[in-house]
């Protein structure tokens, strides 16, 4: 299971330069995901997502607790994955308003000072950056009026600075609000197909970024496109 | 001595000319042996009256064999194949043995020369059937577990046959016949415990020794094994394995029981012993010759006179006979639920007579049931139809297995999904593996060769078994062939890349996993295709020189940091070398520079000074602070 998904990276990593045009090189942008649960045996929505996320030609899947199960992140790898995509997606469930702690570790290691950002920092300028998130919680949970007092977006703030002071375009989460129960109330394959929706259109440079930009989630978005589909 | 040195190379003759030649035409060994044996017997002449004796002798192959099938079979499994033990073998018995005795009387035979006749052709050839189900692979299928069954209920069945038989002697031929043939072919030594004993006082000896049998296997079999395990001679464990079957056998033999049935429950009962596997790889071959010579027997005992002499009425006997039996199989096939194929395996693989019938046929002529006349046809017809066996299984093979594979999609294997993980080794670092797997409910089979670690680890409930892991029979029945792992964590060097090359040459599917001594060690091993290979002291030794840090005062965090870059730093430096290593394949001519290299790897004290600089770049890189003005940037 592991393997299958960690091959996602060969896709992109593979030079094309054998006379054929390499599958990458054909689409408007390349999708890395970097997938963070670390308990993937117990996973009923991250793994049927990053599973999606392997099959689209054009993204590749890392799966950071499989490469890292000691937290030794390679920064020269890490980096060189980076510079090689034009959308960073981070998959993860919620982990107290955050990030599970490899994501952390990651950001504290990679995004290094002159090389995310700084005077020579430049390399991430201009790329795509947003979060793919699990949430227990129902969407009204997740409101100043809610038990959680602030919205997703709210709460990955610190995320989104991240990613401006690193010369990223942010984009509100895509996420699945109420995951503990999606699969068995039905709500999980709409959700997969979205997913894979939302990142073809990504791929194939068919979104509309800055009506994306100022939305709350990207699932309405999605919807939208679905719809008029 | 000349004579039999000449009969024992005309046997080996035969049978090295013809088996493999018959392998080869996809005819399976069995033909090729009963073939071998009509060639030398009745066709070129080159064997005669020898052959009766030397059957008998061989007939051990099939006492062995049983053992063997004891050794695959735990009592739990025995158990729970009981209901289709009794209900699929004891109804092919009785049925079969009904109808024949019927279609006998309908042929004006006296009835209890009929019943005879039926019990004698009630029984399927164990050794026939088992050994081309092994060789086929089938032995684990739903069809050979039924084969298999029957077959186990038959030799069971046999036991009481014998002693009915007796009973249904005919007064005029007794008559005929001295009594001094009266021994019976079961007691053939011609001494006996149970002579003259009343009822009750047989039984008593029969039932202490089965509980002999039990008793001793389990306990007294340990100590002596573990004992001569110690010895490190392994012919001596040979002879034991030897010494413990024939002795069984000469046991059963002593009361009036089939030696089949009592090395069959020793097996059994050594099946959950740590020796298990030794035992089998050691038995294996004695019992593949004999098998080998008692099909040749069979073939050159078939007397082309009497066939010949009325050609038409034995073989008419011998495919009626065999034409009844299938029907009778298929008919039960059909009853309990055989699946699709299965159901013709078992109809197919069981429709002869057999050895047993053999026996039972001398043993009713000893006591005057059958005369002598009709003995000899239907020994004829027992003989060719076990001949024919190996067609039906062709016929199985070419017809039904192929209409099978285009009806069904192939339909996953038995085997589950985890598959199995050969540790070879278990010393310490045997242990720690075994224990981690286990722990994760991997399933395990653990070889050793010594004995007290073996008996140490069976006192925590380890499974593992007593065996030189390098020898290849021994693999192969630890299960090697459907084995995904192969780990070997034995501390002689030399033996551990041997194994390594063997394991992985000859089962490629299996990835096989190593314990390295020393760098050059882990080159040899990755020469010889192993997978992957950790140097045992590496992990240790790196954490203590860690904690050496911390004491030191380090702080334990930068320790951490400086033990990954090390590791880190250290196994690119192996690829490294490996590479200059490899290239010069031909090590013996160039030893000075695999010395140097070697030298250059191990030496890391001079690997850290050289690097210094640039490995504490490394280790401090995350976690360095941007610079101090670096917010002078970000306010623009």
């Amino acid at each position: 299971m592991d393997s299958d998904l960690t091959d996602g990276r060969d896709k992109s990593e593979s030079p094309g330069g054998d006379g054929n045009l390499h599958s990458s090189d054909v689409f408007a942008r390349r999708i890395l995901v970097l997938l963070a649960h670390p308990s993937l045996d117990r996973s009923e929505v991250n793994l049927p997502l990053a599973e999606a996320a392997t099959d689209i030609e054009g993204v590749t899947l890392i799966d950071l607790y499989a490469e890292y199960p000691g937290f030794d992140i390679d920064v020269d790898r890490e980096q060189a994955r980076l510079l090689e995509h034009d959308v960073i997606v981070f998959l993860h469930p919620l982990y107290w308003y955050s990030t599970p702690s490899i994501l952390k570790e990651w950001q504290d290691l990679v995004l290094e000072h002159d090389f995310a950002y700084g005077t020579k920092g430049t390399a991430l300028h201009g790329k795509i950056f947003f979060n793919a998130i699990t949430a227990g919680g129902s969407e009204e949970a997740y409101h100043s009026e809610g038990y959680n007092h602030f919205t997703l977006r709210e709460l990955f703030h610190p995320l989104e600075q991240t990613a401006m002071l690193c010369g990223m375009t942010y984009l509100p989460p895509f996420a699945l609000f109420g995951a503990r129960t999606a699969a068995e109330e039905g709500r999980l394959k709409a959700h997969v197909s979205n997913w894979v929706r939302l990142l073809k259109v990504l791929r194939d440079d068919s979104l509309d970024i800055s009506t994306a930009h100022a939305m709350e989630t990207l699932n309405k978005q999605i919807d939208r496109i679905s719809r008029e589909v | 001595m000349g004579g039999l040195l000449f009969n024992a190379f005309i046997y080996l003759c035969a049978a090295v000319i013809a088996v493999p030649i018959a392998k080869r035409l996809g005819l399976g060994s069995v033909l090729g042996y009963l073939i071998a044996g009509i060639l030398i017997g009745p066709v070129i002449g080159l064997v005669g009256s020898e052959t009766e004796d030397i059957k008998h002798f061989a007939e051990f192959g099939v006492v062995m064999m049983l053992f063997l099938v004891g050794l695959e079979l735990e009592p739990k499994l025995l158990w729970e194949m009981r209901s289709r033990l009794l209900g699929l073998g004891g109804l092919q018995v009785a049925i079969t043995a009904g109808l024949i005795t019927g279609i006998a009387m309908l042929l004006d035979v006296y009835w209890s020369v009929a019943i005879a006749i039926g019990l004698i052709f009630s029984l399927s050839s164990t050794a026939i059937v088992l050994q081309t189900l092994n060789e086929k692979g089938l032995t684990q299928t739903s069809g050979g577990r039924a084969s298999f069954s029957v077959l186990l209920f038959q030799d069971i069945a046999v036991i009481p046959m014998l002693a009915l038989i007796p009973l249904l002697a005919l007064p005029e031929l007794s008559s005929q016949v001295p009594d001094a043939v009266h021994a019976g072919s079961e007691s053939r030594h011609g001494f006996s415990l149970v002579d003259g004993l009343p009822g009750w006082g047989y039984a008593l000896v029969v039932l202490g020794a089965v509980a002999f049998v039990i008793f001793g296997g389990h306990y007294l079999s340990r100590p002596l094994f573990r004992y001569i395990a110690s010895s490190r001679l392994r012919e001596i464990f040979t002879a034991s394995a030897l010494m413990l079957v024939i002795g069984i056998a000469l046991l059963m033999t002593l009361v009036d029981l089939s030696p089949a049935l009592g090395t069959f429950l020793a097996g059994v009962v050594l099946a959950n012993s740590e020796f298990r596997h030794e035992l089998e790889s050691d038995i294996e071959p004695f019992k593949g010759l004999l098998l080998g010579l008692f099909f040749i027997t069979v073939g050159a005992g078939i007397d082309f006179d009497i066939l010949f002499g009325d050609f038409s009425t034995i073989i008419g006997l011998t495919l009626g006979v065999m034409l009844l039996k299938a029907m009778v199989l298929l008919f039960l096939a059909r009853v309990f639920q055989l699946e699709r194929g299965a159901d013709w395996l078992f109809t197919l693989s069981l429709a002869q007579a057999g050895e047993f019938g053999f026996v039972l046929l001398s043993f009713t002529l000893q006591n005057n049931v059958i005369p002598a006349e009709m003995a000899k046809t239907l020994s004829l017809v027992v003989a060719l139809s076990m001949l024919l066996t190996p067609v039906l299984f062709i016929v199985y093979d070419k017809l039904i297995l192929p209409r099978l594979q285009e009806s069904e999609t192939s339909q996953p294997d038995e085997i589950d999904s985890q598959g199995t993980v050969i540790i070879a080794g278990m010393g310490r670092f045997g242990q720690v593996i075994n224990r981690l797997l286990i722990a994760s409910d991997v399933e395990t089979v653990v070889l050793d060769h010594e004995a007290g670690h073996i008996d140490r680890l069976r006192k925590f409930g380890i499974k593992s078994y007593y065996g030189d892991a390098s020898r290849p029979d021994l693999l192969h029945s630890a299960g090697i062939e459907k084995a995904r792992l192969f780990i070997v964590a034995i501390d002689d060097r030399d033996r551990a890349v041997e194994m390594v090359e063997h394991v992985k040459k000859n089962f490629p599917h299996v990835m096989v996993l190593a314990r390295a001594y020393d760098v050059r060690h882990l080159y040899l091993l990755k020469k010889a295709g192993v997978d992957l290979a950790i140097k045992e002291m590496f992990n240790g030794s790196l954490e203590l020189g860690a904690e050496a840090l911390k004491m030191l005062g380090f702080h334990p965090f930068k320790v951490e940091k400086m033990s990954r870059a090390f590791r880190r730093h250290d196994n690119a430096g192996l690829e490294k070398l490996y590479e200059l290593w490899d290239e010069d394949v031909d090590l013996s001519a160039n030893r000075a520079f695999l010395a140097t290299a070697l030298e250059h790897a191990d030496n890391l004290q001079e690997l850290m000074r050289t690097d210094r600089m640039q490995m504490h770049d490394r280790t401090e890189r995350g976690w360095t602070p941007p610079p101090k003005n670096y917010t002078d940037d970000l306010k623009q």
